[in-house]
């Protein structure tokens, strides 16, 4: 059967080649720009900006009072209808709350069969009530997981020498960002840490680090643009390692999970990690809360090219909800660890499981 | 993986079929899964209740009953629906009469603003512009240098100061005109839909330089959400067009269909890569199809372009036609096929692969089996496949550790898809105009100018033939049909 599959595909692949190639004269249509005289721009006087703002420091909030600051604009679109008894479009209502936080049309399928179950068994006839319930299906499915960061070596199986935490995810979804943000939070605890600039691929990826490393003061190993990740982090352990510092956090370059050269390397960053004295302790998916079903399909990736051990669910503070995060956690076991919910230092807090749902039906 | 949409059809009215008439019940039927593919793919709830409604009027209007494979019918319903969409007019870039021609970049976080920014400069100069990148996101550390980097890159000035967003993004245009630019492109930072500071000052941006074209970027693994950004940025900054981003990936990508129907402006350009020049115009008919993930022949095509030589793969079709296809040629395809990504990622691209056959975890392990055996052969053998016996066999077993029925299989696969390519090339060649095919060369020569279009013609076709398959069960490939 996986012959037949293979040469089946070769043969596709090359007729489909071949036949493109054959049919090159596919008309390819000129750019169709037009010159067109609109309006010539009338440059007003330049403004003085009062709004760029540095990121300063801030008390550190927690979960809640970030979230409802950030939503305080949005109504709930549930309002009216958890009044009363239970009604048909009740259900399909809170079916539909699931759907639009992106928990997705499987999992929140599942979790309508599991509350419908309950409330005939607790004789639930009031749509209050009801609401209650899917919350608890929802904070069952993500509780009980460790979503402490772990620096213990030992734990790991490793030998003494600096733990590793390795920042993995795809493009954009604010791994240097989480980075600065948590050395900050880590140096302040007493750590002693070495960050490496492992993105070497985006531009300017390095001097970003950096910046944020010398915001919290803390060391940094950098290679140049188009360098080898891997043995930049093989020097960032290697320089903790001399330094007798706790931590190294990795930063590597943003991947699209289909990328198998990619993803290749990303598993080569991981295991030279672990060649010189280092021990990974943590793999940490960065996840965009903005991100819809992909999201699976990056955890599954990810997780199985680098033993993901937990989730950072960042941009949360926008009006996205997340809701991937609950698929992830009950299908793969992947706990959300962190979640971002600002720009400030200080804006990378806990996961909490209760206000994470709550915050779903806001 | 995902249950691509014409399978879902075809387990609905396979049971339907012969009974001639599709009820009220099958019809609504149709509608949930048509419902459900859309919202898998991340497409916005409210667009997917419209959609559906839309595509529930078409489907009652139309004879669906009498047609022979309503199953086809309803996805051409569904594919036209969603193309028609997603394109609409397309984009066309009109350059200011007194230049510069001012482009405004805005979005969330890390949706790909400074990259694309880098990007359409690019584009711009291949279309004999001469632009100039502005840098006003002061907010994250380094993005001036990351558009720094990448004007370096692409031959394209960078212009900016630590006076603020608004106070460069003015000055911009005055060090255009000094300059002599015809092309400004102002990369600004991102920020929260929600954030009323932050967009205010997008606003006074916008206000300071009056762009001709503002774009949106969007990020395509964008869940629900994308219509709540789309929507405030647009009431904030009347944007012109969307930038489409991370389409390499295996999002759906119904984040673009959410955008384009509540604010109605185009999708302008699709960044598909990222190496600068992966950057192109939007193609409609493709998004689609992704979005029903119904397969998307198109990028798989250009994969194949990029995995293979072009005139190599002339030859070896031509000979895959004619039968003299080797065991030695079959060797080589692999090696380039194995370039375009996982055997199962590409499956994902093909329509039209039966369900059974792409429900079957593939590891790309087997294609190291299958090369092991191959490379264990004689030149000879490899060319003559006929000449192994049994002794030869046991011998190839023992040199690829494999057992001898392994190497019988493959063998026997391969010869029946050698006789299979024969007699389709019986069919295909009748089939295909000479005239076209010599075009084709012609065309080839020209070289592929990407991104220099601002409209694409229809799809490519597939080549229309009863393809079977040897060993696959279900042998059609109905996607061809």
């Amino acid at each position: 059967m996986f012959f037949a599959i293979i040469i089946a595909i070769a043969a596709l692949v090359i007729i489909g080649a071949s036949f493109v190639i054959l049919r090159r004269d596919r008309s390819r249509a000129d750019s169709g720009l037009v010159i067109d005289p609109t309006d010539p721009v009338d440059l007003g006087e330049a403004q003085p900006d009062p709004v760029a703002a540095p990121v300063e420091d801030a008390p550190k909030p927690t979960f809640r009072e970030r979230l409802s600051t950030a939503r305080s604009s949005l109504s709930g679109f549930l309002g009216g209808v958890f009044s009363g008894g239970i009604r048909a479009e009740t259900w399909e209502e809170l079916e539909e709350a699931l759907i639009r936080a992106d928990v997705g049309v499987s999992t929140s399928n599942e979790i309508m069969e599991a509350v419908k179950a309950a409330a005939v068994e607790a004789g639930t006839e009031d749509s209050a009530e009801l609401i209650d319930i899917v919350k608890g299906q929802l904070v069952d499915r993500l509780s009980g997981f460790d979503r402490s960061l772990s620096a213990d070596v030992e734990a790991a199986g490793g030998e003494p020498g600096p733990a590793v935490w390795l920042f993995v995810g795809v493009n954009g979804v604010g791994k240097t960002t989480t980075i600065g943000k948590l050395a900050s939070r880590e140096s302040a605890d007493g750590r002693t840490l070495v960050l490496a600039a492992g993105d070497t691929f985006r531009a300017a990826a390095a001097e970003q680090l950096t910046m944020w490393a010398e915001r919290s003061e803390v060391d940094i190993v950098r290679g140049a643009e188009g360098a080898d990740p891997s043995s930049v982090v093989f020097d960032a352990v290697e320089r903790a390692h001399a330094r007798n510092a706790d931590l190294v956090m990795a930063d590597t370059a943003g991947r699209l999970q289909t990328k198998t050269n990619l993803m290749e390397e990303l598993r080569k960053v991981r295991r030279v990690a672990e060649k010189g004295s280092g021990t990974v302790t943590e793999t940490l998916l960065v996840i965009d809360a903005t991100t819809g079903q992909n999201g699976m399909s990056q955890a599954k990736q990810f997780a199985e090219a680098v033993d993901v051990t937990g989730v950072v669910l960042t941009k949360l503070d926008g009006s996205a909800k997340g809701g991937i995060v609950v698929a992830i956690h009950s299908e793969l076991g992947l706990p959300v660890k962190l979640v971002g919910l600002g720009e400030g230092i200080n804006d990378l807090v806990e996961f909490d499981e209760n206000e994470f749902v709550d915050a779903l039906f806001e | 993986m995902f249950e691509n949409l014409s399978d879902r059809f075809d387990g609905i009215f396979s049971r339907i079929r012969g009974r001639g008439k599709l009820s009220q019940e099958d019809i609504d039927e149709t509608l949930r899964e048509i419902r459900l593919a859309l919202l898998e793919a991340d497409v916005n709830l409210d667009v997917v209740k419209t959609m559906v409604g839309r595509i529930r009027v078409r489907a009652e209007g139309e004879e669906l009953s009498g047609a022979l494979n309503p199953a086809q019918q309803v996805t051409k319903i569904v594919l036209g629906e969603l193309t028609t969409s997603l394109g609409g007019e397309s984009m066309k870039i009109n350059y200011a009469g007194k230049p510069p021609t001012v482009v405004l970049m805005a979005g969330l976080q890390g949706a790909g603003k400074t990259t694309n920014a880098g990007k359409l400069a690019q584009w711009f100069k291949k279309q004999g512009r001469n632009p100039l990148l502005v840098g006003a996101d002061l907010q994250r550390p380094a993005a001036v240098e990351q558009l720094r980097t990448l004007g370096a890159q692409v031959g394209v000035p960078v212009y900016s100061e630590p006076i603020g967003p608004v106070a460069v993004a003015g000055a911009a245009i005055a060090e255009a005109n000094r300059t002599g630019r015809d092309v400004v492109i102002v990369d600004t930072a991102g920020r929260l839909a929600i954030d009323e500071a932050m967009m205010a000052e997008v606003r006074h941006i916008s206000d300071a330089v009056e762009p001709h074209y503002t774009f949106l970027v969007i990020d395509a693994m964008t869940g629900q959400d994308a219509v709540t950004t789309a929507h405030a940025f647009n009431e904030t900054l009347e944007l012109d067009g969307v930038i489409l981003t991370k389409l390499d990936g295996d999002a759906r990508g119904g984040a673009a269909l959410s955008v384009k129907e509540v604010v109605g402006k185009p999708i302008a350009f699709a960044s598909t890569g990222e190496k600068l020049d992966e950057f192109e115009t939007f193609h409609p008919d493709r998004l689609a199809s992704r979005i029903l993930g119904m397969g998307d022949v198109e990028t798989l095509i250009e994969k194949a372009e990029e995995a293979f030589e072009k005139e190599e793969a002339e030859e070896t079709a031509a000979r895959l036609l004619e039968g003299t296809f080797t065991l030695e040629d079959f060797l080589e395809q692999m090696q380039q096929i194995k370039k375009m990504g996982s055997i199962g990622s590409l499956m994902g691209m093909m329509p039209g692969i039966p369900k059974e056959a792409r429900d079957v975890e593939i590891d790309d392990k087997q294609v190291d089996r299958i090369e092991g055996i191959i490379r264990s052969m004689t030149p000879d053998e490899r060319v003559n496949p006929e000449i192994i016996d049994g002794s030869r066999r046991q011998r190839i077993a023992a040199g690829c550790g494999q057992s001898s029925s392994d190497v019988k299989q493959l063998l026997d696969q391969f010869s029946q898809m050698r006789k299979m390519m024969k007699q389709f090339a019986g069919f295909g060649t009748k089939k295909m105009n000479p005239k076209n095919r010599n075009k084709g060369r012609k065309g080839k020569k020209g070289g592929r100018h990407k991104g220099g279009r601002v409209t694409e013609k229809g799809p490519a076709k597939v080549p229309k033939s009863p393809l079977s398959l040897p060993g696959l069960e279900t042998g059609d490939f109905p996607g061809l049909n």
